[in-house]
């Protein structure tokens, strides 16, 4: 099968989707791997092509007329048992790597008791692995670096208690294994992942024994496709270090735009707020870019703000929007700069104001600045649509509607779900028209 | 290619840049010993310097804000801005200013590392900057005995000369500047030596033309901003008026002529421009402090500046202006009033766009300089309007004059590969 994929390397994260030569998307992969840029594009790429494969199987098994109702319990299961499989594989790496590393002399004192104190963690944490993987269970992430290092860090807490090994010596081989180990990637290995994930699958769902050998033809089947990748296009802050030639890098801005277009085609305006960028591009009807503006110099009111903030407040990312949303008054925040919020943040609390109050202050800031960059590329025409990380954060959307509303009236606002992968869907739209011929005019 | 065969390269090609660099040279080595020999020392800026008329008392003629580029090309401006900011100069401040008055009190070394003079007049032509105003205050209070002249040039708020303002300028020229001039050098006005000074300045202002409005062929054989400065750099200075001057622009556009005649395109730093993609007009000064790197962003992605306003703030000669022999005083008042600063909005937006057509220019972009107010306000509505009225796109970016801290390299190689780009989208949907 003929893939098109486009890398979006971003400074938090690097996103890749696929695009099969009909436009259509079949895959997309995400990673947090900032080491190198080179490793993240081929991670983020490898997991787009393992969610490429996921689509695949979804569409081979809608020919299995025998799995019935079955069909989406059997795909979930697959998928999840998938996940397990792979957590699993890179559980084992870092068990060696934790254990190459514990051998150093540094640790020499620590003898015989620091392998046994490693074995019994790696133990608990490849036992308690399934759980994290079984239905319904919430996971934090799903990024190897933060499940693997919770687990680990909550249970060699425990052990270390126990043992004779000091909990900070644990921590720091750890620390000093998991970037080799995210630096891996493990494209070997993934056809044995997926058929090591479908016998857990069959033995955790017996009902679906009698079409067992029917399902297991079709995932060989799947198996066998070989996934050409065709042509690759990569944009975002490090597409320069990717090993491609210039006519495979296209600006981030291009793609955002083209990604917007594509994904709603009466799109006029753009604003991407990532990690370290806000961007508001104008496009025309085809999803070309009319103008742009960027923040200069200074990242305030970007998506690292709010990671900023999540730390003074000792709270995860992603549970920033949830606490602003339970806001009842308006704090005003005016403070531009991130560093100088966080000061503002301390002494709000200080003052007794609530923290659901200040956080929503805090997002109607960042929202404030995209505003000014808004209006510095022309404004925002109708439809308009949201992208990049911050776009999933409810309490940013919410301030953003209410300051659009107040600045340009009735404007239909959209925000898709997968907005992260906007600049990469880009990116692999112009990988596909590209071989087209097609240099950069839209089709959609 | 080596550094050594770049210069090599450079030295074969364009014997102008280094007939210019000897008389930049020869100017501070002037300027070094003028205390000493008794000659009198004015300072003076850019736009709408009055060059021949400071010749005719034989003052040496210092510029502030050459200097401060001078240092900021030399990597010595950072030390002097942070110098300045010591003494309670803040961060918003021209950072020309800062890096003059740093360089002041690191010694008062010069760019090539000679000491410069203490100025025996401070001659200010107030053409549209309000900042020069306060500059001169500061230094004035360094040298308590130099005289100040200050010509007010009044600004062209509709757009036109009037004879109003002609005479205005002329009035002052008379009753004020020439005297003091006479004052503080002891020399008599000789209208007659201006006179010939005029008819070096108006030989250089032709071939200055002829040389930037080359840019008008195709591939251009010049990058009329990168290149341009360099052009500039005598008739916006010490040199207008001088044979020195009139010698130098008349090699210049004999290279230019060859270039054109053998369909060359730009010398760069790393040699011959091979293949012309873009074609922009540049608003705005360049960022001096990483100079080079900027320049590469473009002639690395084949995007040629084909016209540029910056190297029009000492003068604008394009639109038929010359300094006149016969109307000696006349002119220069002329020319103060026509000085690209001098203009309005919408003058300056009638320009760009006159450019971006006549020069058959793929889009307009705009380098806003940080710490210039007086000059960057009002940029956003420029952009606005010339995307309007042409069609073109057009692309917006800021970095700083001499001030390195403002320089960010990702972010501006970012903003013009983006710019660029979305041209050739647009150009290729056209096709």
């Amino acid at each position: 099968m003929e893939c098109y994929i486009g890398i979006d390397l971003g400074s938090t994260t690097t996103k890749a989707v696929v695009m099969d030569e009909d436009y259509n998307v079949m895959g997309q992969g995400i990673t947090n791997s900032r080491s190198n840029y080179d490793i993240a594009a081929g991670v983020a790429k490898h997991e787009a092509l393992i969610d490429t494969r996921f689509m695949l199987f979804r569409n081979a098994m809608k020919n299995v007329t025998a799995l019935g109702d079955k069909y989406e319990a059997f795909m979930d299961e697959l998928e999840r048992n998938f996940r397990l499989e792979q957590y699993l594989e890179q559980l084992i790496d870092l068990d060696e790597t934790c254990t190459k590393a514990s051998e150093n002399t540094r640790y020499s004192e620590w003898g015989s008791d620091l392998s046994d104190a490693l074995s019994g963690v790696f133990k608990r944490v490849t036992t308690e692995a399934p759980e994290l993987f079984a239905p319904g269970a919430q996971r934090k992430s799903d990024f190897f670096r933060d499940i693997a290092g919770s687990q680990y860090s909550t249970i060699s807490e425990e052990v270390a208690k126990q043992a004779e090994t000091p909990f900070d010596v644990l921590l720091n081989i750890y620390d000093r294994s998991i970037i080799e180990v995210e630096n891996r990637i493990y494209t070997e290995t993934t056809n044995q992942n997926l058929m090591r994930a479908l016998d857990r699958t069959l033995v955790n769902l017996p009902d679906l024994a009698p079409v067992a050998s029917e399902v297991r033809t079709e995932v060989e089947k799947v198996l066998g496709i070989d996934l050409e990748e065709t042509y690759v296009i990569g944009t975002g802050y490090g597409r320069a270090r990717l090993p491609f030639s210039k006519d495979h890098i296209r600006s981030e801005i291009l793609c955002h735009g083209l990604g917007a277009h594509i994904m709603y085609n009466d799109t006029r305006t753009v604003l991407d707020i990532g990690g370290q960028d806000t961007k508001a591009i104008q496009v025309d009807k085809d999803g070309i870019v009319e103008s742009f503006q960027m923040n200069d110099r200074c990242a305030a009111g970007c998506g690292r703000y709010l990671g900023y903030i999540a730390d003074e407040m000792n709270v995860g990312l992603h549970e920033l929007g949830p606490i602003a949303m339970k806001s009842t008054r308006k704090v005003r925040i005016n403070s531009t700069c991130t560093v100088f919020a966080g000061a503002e943040l301390r002494d709000r609390l200080s003052l007794g104001e609530n923290r659901s109050d200040i956080l929503a202050g805090l997002h109607r800031a960042i929202i404030l600045r995209a505003m000014s960059i808004l209006s510095r590329s022309g404004g925002v025409h109708d439809q308009f649509t949201f992208t990049g990380g911050v776009a999933n954060n409810e309490a940013a959307v919410t301030a953003l509607r209410e300051l659009i509303k107040e600045n340009y009236g009735d404007v239909t606002i959209n925000i898709d779900p997968d907005s992260i992968y906007t600049g990469a869907l880009g990116g692999a739209t112009f990988a596909r028209r590209a071989v087209e011929g097609i240099p950069t005019e839209a089709v959609a | 290619m080596s550094v050594k065969e770049q210069a090599s390269t450079v030295a074969e090609k364009e014997d102008s840049m280094w007939k210019q660099k000897e008389m930049i040279n020869e100017n501070y080595e002037l300027l070094s010993t003028a205390n000493e020999r008794g000659q009198k020392v004015a300072s003076t800026f850019v736009p709408g310097n009055i060059n021949e008329l400071l010749m005719c008392f034989d003052f040496a003629r210092n510029f502030p804000e050459t200097n401060a580029l001078q240092n900021a090309m030399r990597k010595k401006s950072g030390g002097m801005i942070m110098e300045a900011e010591k003494i309670g100069h803040s961060e918003d401040v021209c950072t020309y200013v800062k890096a003059d008055l740093g360089m002041m009190m690191k010694g008062n070394k010069g760019p090539t590392g000679l000491p410069m003079p203490d100025p025996d007049l401070l001659m200010l032509s107030y053409t549209g900057c309000f900042t020069f105003m306060k500059w001169f205050e500061l230094v004035r209070e360094q040298y308590p005995k130099c005289e100040t002249a200050m010509l007010h040039v009044p600004y062209q708020a509709d757009g036109n000369i009037t004879k109003n303002m002609r005479d205005y300028v002329v009035k002052q020229l008379k009753e004020d500047i020439i005297p003091t001039m006479e004052r503080v050098s002891g020399v008599k006005f000789d209208i007659d030596r201006l006179r010939e000074y005029m008819i070096q300045s108006q030989k250089a202002e032709d071939d200055l033309v002829y040389v930037l409005q080359s840019a008008k062929n195709k591939p251009s054989p010049i990058d009329a901003y990168f290149g341009g400065v360099y052009y500039i750099g005598p008739i916006f200075t010490a040199f207008r008026g001088t044979t020195a001057a009139t010698d130098y622009y008349a090699t210049l556009r004999k290279e230019i002529e060859a270039r054109v005649a053998a369909g060359l395109g730009p010398i760069t730093p790393e040699g011959v421009m091979k293949e012309e993609k873009y074609r922009i007009v540049v608003e705005g000064p360049p960022n001096w402090t990483h100079f080079r790197e900027f320049w590469k962003m473009f002639y690395d992605e084949g995007a040629v500046v084909v016209a540029s306003t910056y190297t029009k703030v000492g003068g604008v000669y394009d639109n038929g202006f010359r300094h006149d022999p016969q109307n000696p005083l006349e002119s220069l008042a002329d020319y103060c009033l026509g000085c690209y600063t001098n203009l309005n909005l919408p003058a300056r937006t009638d320009m760009l766009e006159k450019y971006v057509e006549d020069y058959q220019a793929d889009g307009l972009l705009i380098n806003s300089i940080k710490s210039c107010n007086s000059f960057s306000a009002g940029q956003l509505l420029m952009l606005r309007e010339i995307e309007q009225r042409t069609g073109k796109p057009a692309a917006f970016i800021e970095t700083d004059l001499v001030d390195p801290r403002y320089f960010s390299p990702a972010n501006v190689k970012n903003r013009l590969e983006s710019y660029f780009q979305m041209i050739s989208q647009k150009r290729d949907r056209a096709a």
